[in-house]
């Protein structure tokens, strides 16, 4: 796809972080040498591919290396809320709801609902009881979202 | 699962990333004072339980070029909306992907896609590849175009938390 070849070429990537950049999205081999592991792969060294995922880091390409938590396992609980805000009120409202310790990110999209929360807490009836108090202080009702089922795959770049 | 005393430890350790070094399980163990094959060990069953989904890298779309994203969401079936959730969300360009319950009248859409793309013109092109993918499972669908950021603070686990 010329799209991604020509995003590729712009940021001076090569062949091997397209590889690495797709690879380390399934998985880090949890081994002693997993860098090694990697490299078997891609047919460079381990050398190599420390200092590829290093600068892939640094550049701000990688946002993250690392585990993956998922809080909802260690009892915690995350829920997608939406809201139909207002315009006239829209930055107020923004105030209310980011004020919340338990508001993770906010968004503004361009749609009847413009306002999307994630809503991080340590149980479920945690998250009932904040949106409770959010629709309290701005008068607006809350859609919930729970997630059912997750479907991850990442995100695959053209080498 | 249970979290015992090291396997908090062990996540606060880990929580901001893994060093990028040649042993990055050994650098943790050095830090926390527990061997190395204990660190292995430990991740391996905080990812059998699920409390790890995966060690590994999130890329930055926006530095891969990718600067324009939609959340695509879609009204499927339910019969069919766990194994069409599972086709779009193996799509290259679809970084996320879930099912959610609707909330009607208000929300008819069950299945949510971020996709990613150069262009506006590309997400949209993507979003008619989804849409003939889907085929007559599908009701309806929207897209929702991200204007502003208005928070956004990273995950962080403290003990007293967990």
């Amino acid at each position: 796809m010329t799209g991604r070849n020509s995003a590729l070429s712009k940021i001076n990537m090569d062949k091997h972080d397209a590889a690495l950049i797709n690879l380390l999205q399934d998985g880090l081999p949890l081994v002693a040498r997993p860098f090694a592991d990697v490299g078997e792969k891609l047919g460079i060294s381990e050398r190599n591919v420390v200092e590829r995922v290093d600068r892939l880091r640094r550049s701000g390409i990688f946002t993250r290396f690392g585990p993956f938590f998922d809080a909802s396992a260690m009892g915690g609980a995350f829920c997608l809320c939406a809201m139909a805000v207002p315009q006239d009120h829209f930055d107020e409202v923004a105030n209310l709801v980011n004020a919340h310790i338990e508001v993770a990110h906010n968004y503004e999209r361009a749609h009847r609902l413009n306002m999307w929360f994630v809503l991080a807490t340590q149980t479920n009836a945690r998250i009932d009881e904040v949106v409770r108090d959010i629709e309290r202080e701005t008068g607006v009702k809350v859609l919930c979202f729970p997630k059912l089922e997750e479907f991850f795959i990442g995100f695959k770049v053209a080498a | 699962m249970t979290l015992d005393p090291l396997d908090l430890q062990l996540i606060e350790a880990t929580q901001a990333g893994l060093p990028i070094v040649e042993a990055p399980y050994e650098k943790i163990a050095s830090e926390i004072g527990i061997s190395e094959a204990d660190v292995i060990n430990r991740l391996g069953r905080l990812i059998e339980s699920g409390v790890i989904r995966r060690i590994g890298a999130a890329p930055n779309h926006y530095a891969l070029g990718m600067t324009s994203n939609g959340m695509t969401v879609w009204d499927i079936e339910d019969k069919s909306a766990s194994s069409k959730g599972a086709e779009v969300g193996a799509l290259d360009y679809v970084s996320h992907c879930y099912l959610r319950p609707r909330a009607l009248p208000d929300w008819p859409y069950n299945l949510f896609a971020m996709v990613h793309g150069s262009s506006r013109d590309e997400v949209e092109g993507k979003r008619a590849a989804i849409a003939k993918l889907l085929g007559p499972s599908c009701r309806s669908n929207d897209i929702l175009y991200s204007k502003r950021i208005l928070k956004k603070t990273g995950l962080r686990l403290s003990r007293k938390g967990v």
